[in-house]
């Protein structure tokens, strides 16, 4: 539904101060939607166009549910894609419309500047649609039933992506070896050390010195054993690993892929979270009391705004954190709060007074917004005076009690636990190690294991779905109460055997037999 | 409003039964829903229906959190992150649960077990008078008169003619534009059953006998529930003496009295003569001992009354015998011998373990009475 004319001129209203105060956006089209519609969008992740699944439909009964009962509300909705969509909800106050037109101008300003979403297809509205066609051609073609369990069976994996990959090229594209082929055999060439051509026999052991021949030796015989691994490093993009080297149908290659390249358009909204809402709500807090509210409407915008805030004892809101730190950044660069001489200050009533006025802090913000993601924000930002200032604990499960407790007030802790939470979206971290274990084409994994453990029946339910793309065994290699363990499926049982912790399991076969051989 | 989501729903909803469907013999033998039941919904733990992925298990290193609170101040539940509020040695367990109403369960249980739909008593249908007041209509008592369409009808001649002045909305309706709530008279069929439970709660039947029944009870009930519009359910616990009592009570006390099974027979027919005497009502006495009764005389006397009063009356009797290591399980045999296969209205099931139960809902829902 195209913008009634009161919200139009509001909208202008409310860009023209987001313009004023320097945020920078895309074009954005707002439309006004009833909740039902808007929980159906949410529940398609913000994509009215996407592919049929059933999951989305559980989520909308999930948010229907919630809705009727009173539970939560969704206000907006704002899509990164160039023009910007934002679903507004009919039922907002006019207060709740200017606020959350606030809030999406500087959604919108994130998505555009921060350098986390440089990457990201900002034509993603057709895309999405375009896959959904994809997606709809396979089903009449194959069977929804066939397609749709295909579909489980990638998502299952959709985690197992490489954050970092669209910054970085890692690798160009790698052809496989043959399942059976030893990748090693045509590299024989590399086998012996190239010497510079001697005129003189006695000068040999001076233009090729023996301890360089020795060097490049080794540096051979590593190269040789990386060729014969396969992937020769590491691949934590799982699953472009699957698509390329798996065995599978076209049609299923493609779900695959399209399942990846979502999962990469949204992973950067799952690093910024609290980054992205502590921007928008810092915005809607700035553009609404400096600007947009006249005085009638503060009370409505502090109930709104404290709503939104709200804290409960045992997680943290992102929206909260976000907007505290942003302003407690521009504090303290406003200030001069940092650099050699207010570190080494030891008198703590000078430093709490400490204003050297260089009205740095909103050149600072914006800068933090166009660098950071939501790890490094707090590793670099979240210091103890900030923890001490927004009262932030640590808790855990007290086993004799039965209890979740309050365990630590120590910084420290708290910021290590809370670092953990946000690293690969608290995920575990899983490579493959090995397409072609024991020369057997047998897909070996490794769980860089940080201190817990994977949730086990899920792991080999998982597994069971790398099987099915992969068809042949796969293992995972990660540690189950301290003892490392190598979990295999091979079609048919799980089985899960104890490991020695450095048995070169990610080793290529053994070299000497395959050069007897051939 | 159709919406495209809505292929998506019904897609998950049918995928939700696929799976309920798969499980429905683990539920009934474990009787693990049985405590989430609403008032027309039950709660169901599907955790299989979630997408399973690579996750930390037991979440050791705890939460980060903000607020008041020295070290050791107990959170709530409620509190802590990606926990549903029960606090339990594995907090990041969150089972996803998903509602069924009973209707959609009963129906699920009847494909399952193929069990025929019931067909109410024939000769007395009871009608009742429905009244719904669906429309609009420009007569009527003034009691029924409706303001709002009335001053909208006022508005529209009022505009129609010229005679609204919008600086100042005065709305004035005159006789014509008064507007009446109307209303239509339905007539509806109606069948009412009602369900007699009875329990023998003497010393031999121990609790794992009375889960059983618990278990089995609460099927019955949902299917007898998606047959009828009413459904009353009445509950007598026996030892040597019958007392009506409610549900709670009867899945609940112990008693350590000998067993006169007659007189919960007295007391069920009592009931059924007082309450559901007219005949227009589906009449279902359940009764589930562990087969031991007091003396010979009084299991006569049971099969007398059962001949006489409480068969006649009654769609079906169904008496359940739940295997105990005290009882003699003698009564289905004395049952069975005094009334053989003549009687179509008595169903006989013994009840051995959990495994049972399916078996057992089939013999008293199978035919379809």
């Amino acid at each position: 539904m195209a913008l009634p004319l009161y919200l139009h001129e509001l909208q202008q209203e409310i860009e023209s101060y987001a313009r004023e105060f320097g945020l920078d956006f895309f074009d954005i089209i707002f439309e006004v939607l009833p909740y039902q519609a808007i929980n159906m969008i949410a529940a398609y992740g913000g994509f009215p166009t996407r592919y049929p699944h059933w999951r989305f439909g559980m989520e909308y009964e999930q948010l229907s549910k919630t809705h009727t009962y009173g539970l939560g509300k969704i206000y907006e909705m704002v899509i990164n894609n160039d023009p910007c969509y934002a679903y507004l909800q009919e039922g907002n106050s006019l207060v709740d419309q200017k606020i959350v037109m606030a809030h999406v101008h500087a959604h919108c300003d994130f998505f555009k500047n921060n350098v986390w979403f440089k990457d990201t297809n900002r034509k993603m509205m057709n895309e999405m649609a375009n896959h959904a066609t994809r997606i709809r051609r396979y089903m009449t073609r194959h069977g929804v039933d066939r397609v749709e369990g295909f579909i489980d069976t990638c998502l299952s994996l959709e985690n197992l992506i490489d954050l970092h990959a669209p910054m970085i090229r890692r690798r160009p594209a790698q052809r496989p070896p043959a399942r059976g082929e030893n990748a090693g055999s045509n590299q024989r060439r590399g086998r012996e050390v190239p010497r510079l051509p001697v005129q003189r026999r006695y000068l040999d052991p001076y233009i090729n010195p023996a301890e360089f021949i020795e060097k490049q030796k080794q540096k051979l015989a590593e190269q040789r054993r990386q060729a014969r691994r396969f992937p020769a490093q590491p691949e934590r993009d799982v699953l472009l690993c699957l698509m390329e080297h798996a065995p599978l149908n076209r049609w299923q290659r493609d779900v695959l892929g399209i399942i990846r390249e979502e999962a990469y358009y949204f992973a950067p909204q799952g690093q910024t979270k609290i980054m992205n809402e502590g921007w928008a709500s810092y915005w809607h807090s700035t553009i609404c009391t400096q600007r947009a509210l006249d005085d009638s409407e503060i009370i409505d915008f502090a109930d709104h705004h404290s709503g939104t805030m709200g804290t409960q004892p045992g997680r943290v809101n992102p929206y909260k954190l976000g907007i505290e730190l942003y302003r407690y950044i521009e504090d303290k660069y406003n200030r001069g709060r940092f650099g050699k001489d207010y570190e080494e200050c030891q008198d703590l009533d000078k430093k709490r007074r400490w204003d050297k006025k260089l009205g740095l802090g909103r050149e600072k913000i914006f800068e933090v917004r166009r660098l950071h993601n939501d790890v490094t924000f707090v590793d670099e930002f979240l210091d103890e005076e900030f923890a001490l200032q927004q009262k932030l604990f640590g808790y855990r499960f007290n086993k004799s009690t039965g209890n979740w407790e309050i365990d630590t007030r120590a910084f420290k802790e708290i910021k290590k636990r809370l670092l953990f939470s946000l690293t690969n979206f608290g995920q575990p971290l899983i490579e493959v190690v090995d397409m072609n274990h024991a020369n057997r084409g047998e897909l070996l994994l490794v769980h860089r294991h940080e201190g817990v453990d994977l949730k086990l029946d899920w792991a080999r339910s998982t597994m069971e779905a790398l099987y099915r793309l992969w068809s042949r065994p796969v293992m995972v290699r990660t540690i189950v109460g301290e003892k490392h363990t190598l979990l295999r499926y091979d079609g048919q049982d799980h089985t899960a055997e104890t490991v020695s912790a450095a048995d070169g399991l990610g080793d290529p076969p053994a070299e000497d037999e395959n050069d007897d051989q051939d | 409003m159709a919406q495209k989501i809505d292929s998506d729903h019904s897609r998950f909803r049918q995928i939700v039964r696929g799976k309920i469907k798969d499980n429905l013999r683990r539920f009934i033998t474990k009787g693990e829903i049985l405590g989430k039941k609403g008032k027309d919904v039950v709660a169901i733990p599907l955790p299989q229906i979630q997408i399973p992925r690579f996750q930390y298990g037991h979440k050791d290193t705890g939460g980060v959190g903000q607020g008041e609170g020295e070290v050791g101040t107990v959170l709530q539940p409620g509190d802590v992150e990606g926990e549903a509020g029960q606090a339990g040695s594995d907090p990041s367990e969150h089972v996803l649960e998903v509602e069924v109403t009973i209707e959609e369960l009963a129906q699920i249980l009847g494909e399952e077990l193929e069990l025929p739909r019931i067909e109410p008593r024939g000769k007395h249908r009871l009608e009742s008078e429905k009244t719904r007041y669906t429309g609009i209509h420009r007569v009527g008592p003034e009691s029924l008169r409706h303001f709002k369409r009335t001053f909208k009808a006022a508005l529209k001649r009022q505009i129609a003619s010229g005679l609204y002045d919008p600086n100042n909305p005065v709305v004035i309706p005159i006789r014509e534009d008064r507007r009446y709530r109307s209303w239509k008279v339905s007539w509806l069929p109606e069948s009412n059953a009602a369900i007699i439970y009875m329990m023998d709660v003497s010393g031999s039947m121990g609790d794992e006998q009375k889960e059983l029944v618990r278990i089995e009870s609460f099927w019955l009930d949902t299917w007898l529930q998606s047959q009828y519009q009413g459904l009353e359910v009445r509950y007598i616990t026996h030892d040597a003496a019958a007392r009506e009592v409610d549900r709670h009570t009867f899945f609940h006390t112990r008693e350590s009295g000998g067993t006169m099974i007659s007189s919960a027979y007295q007391l069920c027919a009592e009931i059924i003569a007082n309450d559901y005497g007219s005949g227009e009502w589906n009449i279902y006495p359940f009764h589930f001992s562990d087969g031991d009764n007091w003396s010979s005389d009084d299991t006569k006397t049971c099969i007398e009354l059962l001949r006489t009063k409480i068969l006649p009356a009654s769609n079906q009797f169904g008496y359940g015998q739940v295997e105990s290591p005290y009882g003699s399980g003698q009564f289905i045999k004395d049952l069975r011998e005094a009334f053989g296969d003549q009687e179509e209205k008595l169903v006989l099931s013994e009840i051995a373990d959990h495994e049972a139960i399916v078996q057992s809902i089939r013999d008293f829902l199978g035919k379809g009475r």
